[in-house]
């Protein structure tokens, strides 16, 4: 280390106005984790929606009636592996390992899959018994969050494809392991709106 | 790569002292099973007094998002983190606004809101 980067190591020795912009990975990290925040305010205030409306069911079906924990159990254990296997992803991204970036993304997109249609099995039986969004003011509720939720694991899946054809194309340049590592956020940030939606909606309906 | 981080702070997610084990992950796991069994099975026991069983899940749902971001999205406390902490402060702030505000206002209208029937025959 030269004398010039040993001066910069020392907290102080620098002058915060005099250090120039941060390297883009702490900027693109930053930006990715304000959009993250935003995101979840957007879930917050589904979840707003839904607390003031669950009691609302018009004479129709009701939450205890509609929801089956076991069901859930499942659902939840898919999105935690999966974010445990994404975390051994990155961890692979970061040390240039291929082989095993393709192994444990290929798993966190079964698992993610998995949950999918698990909850879309869910919905198209909930609208097979007139159960729909449609039915009452509760159910409308329940549709947006859940809904919105799924929609943002479609989405991450559509993502995660992307970003394997980059390492399939690409290898790993900076460019790539930026993106995979807000990837990564996006979806441990998922699973923490999950742990909101399992509890409140699933649990909550049989108290 | 040190000195960047010295320099300008770290990106969330970046865990500089544990980077490239599965440690972390692994006791991040156990840590979220455990509180999600828990609260599986406290939503469905008859042990606990149960007014008190909603207070109970709130709390372990808290403390689960909490593992998540010290384990998954490796949030720490550490000063290179400052900026992440304050945005994550303010998300919590917001969050808490909509959803706690949210439901006060409604409850309170409810609350004050003539009986249906009532409205029903003053629209005749």
């Amino acid at each position: 280390m030269s004398a010039a980067e040993q001066a910069l190591v020392t907290a102080d020795a620098v002058p915060l106005s005099l250090r120039g912009p941060a390297p883009k990975r702490v900027v693109a990290g930053y930006g990715f984790w304000l959009f993250l925040l935003s995101d979840i305010v957007i879930f917050a205030a589904l979840f707003a929606a839904y607390a003031v409306l669950s009691g609302e069911n018009a004479g129709g079906p009701t939450a205890a009636e509609l929801f089956d924990k076991k069901h859930v159990l499942v659902e939840t254990a898919c999105l935690l592996a999966s974010s445990v296997t994404c975390g051994f992803g990155s961890l692979a991204v970061q040390s240039g390992d291929r082989t095993s970036t393709y192994f444990w993304m290929a798993v966190t997109f079964i698992l993610g899959a998995t949950f999918l249609s698990l909850e879309v099995g869910e919905f198209s039986h909930m609208l097979s018994i007139g159960a729909g969004p449609s039915r009452s003011a509760f159910l409308s509720a329940f549709f947006t969050l859940v809904g919105t939720h799924g929609l943002h694991v479609t989405l991450g899946l559509c993502w995660l494809i992307v970003m394997l054809l980059q390492v399939a194309t690409l290898g790993f340049p900076p460019m790539v392991r930026r993106r995979f590592f807000s990837f990564g956020l996006f979806w441990h940030a998922l699973d923490i709106v999950w742990i909101g939606v399992f509890t409140i909606v699933y649990l909550g309906a049989h108290l | 790569m040190s000195t960047e981080i010295e320099a300008q702070g770290v990106a969330p997610g970046v865990d500089v002292r544990t980077q490239g084990t599965r440690g972390s992950y692994l006791i991040g796991l156990g840590y979220a099973v455990i509180l999600t069994l828990a609260s599986f099975w406290a939503s469905s026991t008859d042990v606990i007094y149960a007014p008190g069983v909603p207070i109970l899940l709130a709390v372990l749902a808290i403390a689960q998002m909490g593992i998540h971001l010290v384990f998954f999205l490796h949030i720490s406390s550490a000063p290179d983190q400052t900026n992440n902490i304050l945005a994550l402060a303010f998300g919590i702030f917001v969050v808490g606004l909509l959803v706690f505000g949210s439901m006060i206002i409604m409850a309170h209208l409810n609350h004050n809101m003539m009986p249906m029937d009532r409205l029903m025959q003053m629209q005749r």
